[in-house]
């Protein structure tokens, strides 16, 4: 790379409320995430995005929605703004069957057109989207494919596996480091030799990018994704980010980092307030407006809550559907060889023809 | 590495010189390679359909390590034959990300000794991808490669994954034995929508099967999840996958010959298992015998076991089942004790006796 984005940045008024509104909401999903799993109406893991909604917002609105996005356990907030509906989250979570993978995926299961997951096994979502990238590339696209990770799986041998195929095949993929300062406990300084995690691709560009500022997400991705269209990825990309919950809801994260920090990001460098009192400052829009915005928001996920406590689990046959695209066994085994059930094939896959 | 699996593919090649007659097909006319046979597979397959590639170590320029994809890369080029560098882990997430954004990927692996290295792909995020994503998002791609035991290569590069894939819900795990039935195979499993695991065995690719017309034919495909009865007997079952059919075709001749008639099952699919016809073949001769390669415990005669006792055929039963296994001991070097580690007929031979009771 000769030149890096340039620092000064255009924004229209209308995406000014686009990206407040975006954030807003995702916020507000992951606190009401955080209520219901107090509740006990969520179950399992549940691994909130609330300091880092910046990233998922700017990096959404530098691609299209042809373009691919893959992500790993904390994926919420990259559902939400990949297209599916704040109830369609919420239900997942709930594990009711107007969730978005019908109550069978989960909190780190998610999916939609050109959204590859919200995956489980840290680090291997990152060769996926390589391959997702190489698809593109194979089928004569321009499109591209975001692979994020976080900084505890920038660790994961298969990561770096994953950035010498792409180089030497020039895959149009950005990997994209979240770095929110920490892997479950243990910080960055504590998990990674080099926390320069920009710097990790060995041949690979990299650029570092302020994960608060959504501005700076959007120019600095924007610029790698018109670079990779134009065959010239991969690229690696740290944006630097903060998560305000533990890593997950089990986790009051106050044991490997003091309260103190946690509430000076809040206050100097929380990614909502410090844009709204920036676009405010600029004349984009007034209080009144941004009011407005976040009663929007509150009624959205309010609504989106009911559907996600109301709706019902599905129904217990499909506890054997859809294990097979192409069943070849019309009696799948229950617990006892005295119950065999029907597979059902039920769902039309969105990603093949059958 | 590389050193140890130019003397393996020489052994095979040599192993070549023995050609077995089997089929009960009518009409034989053509002797052709397994090695050929999934060549030919992947070729025909890749001329069909644009989306079909093949990734993998030294499948391309190098004209694959055991020359299963030789000629391709003339053929079809650097986009749809891709080297990849020692990465197995790396590679098979690749191929899987490209199967889930449209392509059909066969993947390589130079042993699945070497894909224990990627099993969380191919588990995790092949096999499980379609449930969790409630039929979203499907897996269309082919894992493939020698499995089990070769000749001379030790403990590490001498294990049967039969029985690790089998377990899980979500792959189809194919282990087909003829040539006939790796084209069949092979070409079903390009095609098939989910994750299949497809098993290959390396001494089996230098050797020449008698193989039907049909079989030859573009068209020709098998239905994955069928057995083959490969000899029709009534006195026993001997049931087996890839090499170890092998063996009971030769423990059944020698059988024979002292008016013990046996009958031969090729389950050629390992997931899901093709128990109808292991069912019907116990109720007609009341004894059965599994072979395998892989080990002991848990292993594909365990679940033979299992699927038997939890039937009502489990009462048409006169003999406990017996399973003949690879030793359970990890494979040594030397020839004299590798070959004690592996079923021979003889020991096939012994459990039928012991089984039927007769000296």
């Amino acid at each position: 790379m000769d030149s890096g984005p340039s620092t000064e940045v255009t924004i229209t008024r209308e995406d000014a409320l686009k990206y407040y509104r975006q954030m807003v909401t995702i916020r507000r999903l992951e606190n009401a995430a955080s209520s219901l799993y107090k509740e006990k109406a969520i179950r399992g893991f549940c691994h909130l995005y609330a300091g880092q909604e910046a990233v998922c917002v700017g990096l959404e609105d530098a691609i299209t929605k042809e373009d691919s996005v893959i992500t790993a356990y904390r994926a919420h907030g990259w559902t939400y703004i990949r297209g599916v509906s704040a109830a369609g989250v919420l239900a997942e979570l709930t594990g009711k069957q107007s969730g978005c993978a019908k109550g069978k995926g989960g909190s780190m299961h998610m999916y939609c057109k050109e959204f590859y997951g919200g995956n489980g096994i840290v680090g291997a979502q990152v060769p996926l989207g390589a391959g997702i990238a190489l698809a593109k590339q194979y089928q004569g696209t321009k499109d591209v494919c975001l692979s994020l990770y976080g900084d505890g799986a920038a660790n994961q041998g298969q990561v770096f596996e994953a950035f010498n195929m792409a180089k030497l095949w020039n895959l149009p993929c950005l990997f994209i480091c979240e770095n929110n300062g920490y892997g479950m406990g243990t910080s960055a300084a504590r998990a990674s030799a080099n926390v320069d995690f920009y710097t990790r691709g060995d041949v690979v560009p990299g650029m570092w990018i302020d994960g608060m500022d959504v501005l700076a997400v959007k120019q600095g991705g924007k610029f790698l994704v018109d670079l990779c269209r134009e065959g010239k990825g991969p690229f690696v990309v740290e944006v630097a980010t903060y998560r305000y919950t533990g890593h997950s809801m089990s986790d009051p994260g106050t044991s490997y980092r003091t309260r103190e920090e946690i509430q000076e990001v809040r206050q100097t460098r929380d990614p909502i307030t410090h844009f709204r009192d920036k676009i405010i400052d600029a004349g984009l829009t007034t209080a009144e407006e941004i009011k407005k915005i976040e009663a929007e928001a509150k009624n959205e996920i309010d609504e989106a809550v009911k559907i996600a406590k109301s709706d019902s689990e599905l129904s217990k046959e499909h506890l054997y559907a859809d294990i097979y695209a192409n069943p070849l066994e019309e009696e799948i085994r229950g617990l006892t060889p005295f119950t065999t059930h029907k597979h059902q094939r039920v769902a039309t896959p969105i990603n093949i023809k059958l | 590495m590389h050193s140890i699996m130019r003397s393996a593919v020489n052994s095979a090649f040599k192993q070549g010189a023995i050609n077995r007659k089997i089929s009960t097909t009518a009409a034989l006319n053509v002797k052709l390679m397994v090695r050929d046979a999934l060549n030919s597979a992947i070729d025909e397959e890749m001329e069909r359909d644009e989306t079909v590639f093949v990734i993998g170590e030294e499948v391309a320029q190098y004209d694959g390590a055991y020359k299963v994809t030789r000629g391709l890369w003339r053929k079809y080029g650097d986009k749809r034959m891709i080297d990849t560098p020692i990465s197995e882990m790396g590679f098979t997430g690749i191929a899987v990300g490209a199967a889930m954004a449209g392509l059909k990927p066969i993947c390589e692996y130079m042993t699945f000794n070497f894909a224990m290295q990627s099993i969380d792909q191919i588990i995790n995020s092949a096999g499980k991808t379609f449930y969790m994503s409630a039929g979203s998002v499907a897996v269309p791609i082919v894992f493939r490669g020698p499995n089990g035991a070769a000749a001379g290569v030790a403990a590490q590069h001498s294990q049967c994954y039969g029985a690790w894939y089998t377990h899980c819900p979500g792959l189809k795990v194919i282990s087909p034995y003829s040539s006939e039935e790796c084209r069949g195979l092979l070409k079903a499993a390009i095609r098939d929508p989910d994750p299949v695991v497809f098993l290959e065995n390396e001494i089996l690719y230098g050797i020449a099967f008698e193989t039907s017309e049909e079989a030859m034919s573009k068209d020709f495909l098998l239905p994955i999840g069928k057995a083959k009865i490969e000899k029709s007997g009534d006195h026993i079952t001997l049931i087996s996958h890839s090499k170890g059919v092998g063996t009971c075709l030769d423990a059944a001749s020698e059988l024979a010959k002292e008016g013990i008639s046996c009958e031969v099952i090729n389950l050629r699919t390992l997931r899901p298992m093709d128990v109808e016809t292991i069912f019907k073949s116990v109720m007609k001769t009341n004894h059965v015998v599994s072979v395998e390669q892989g080990w002991p415990q848990c292993g594909i005669g365990s679940e033979i076991c299992a699927r038997i006792m939890e039937s009502p055929v489990f009462d048409y039963l006169d003999a406990p089942v017996i399973r003949v296994t690879g030793a359970d001991v990890p494979m040594p070097y030397a020839s004299s004790l590798e070959a004690l580690a592996l079923p021979r007929a003889q020991d096939v031979i012994l459990a039928v006796k012991k089984v039927l009771n007769v000296q």
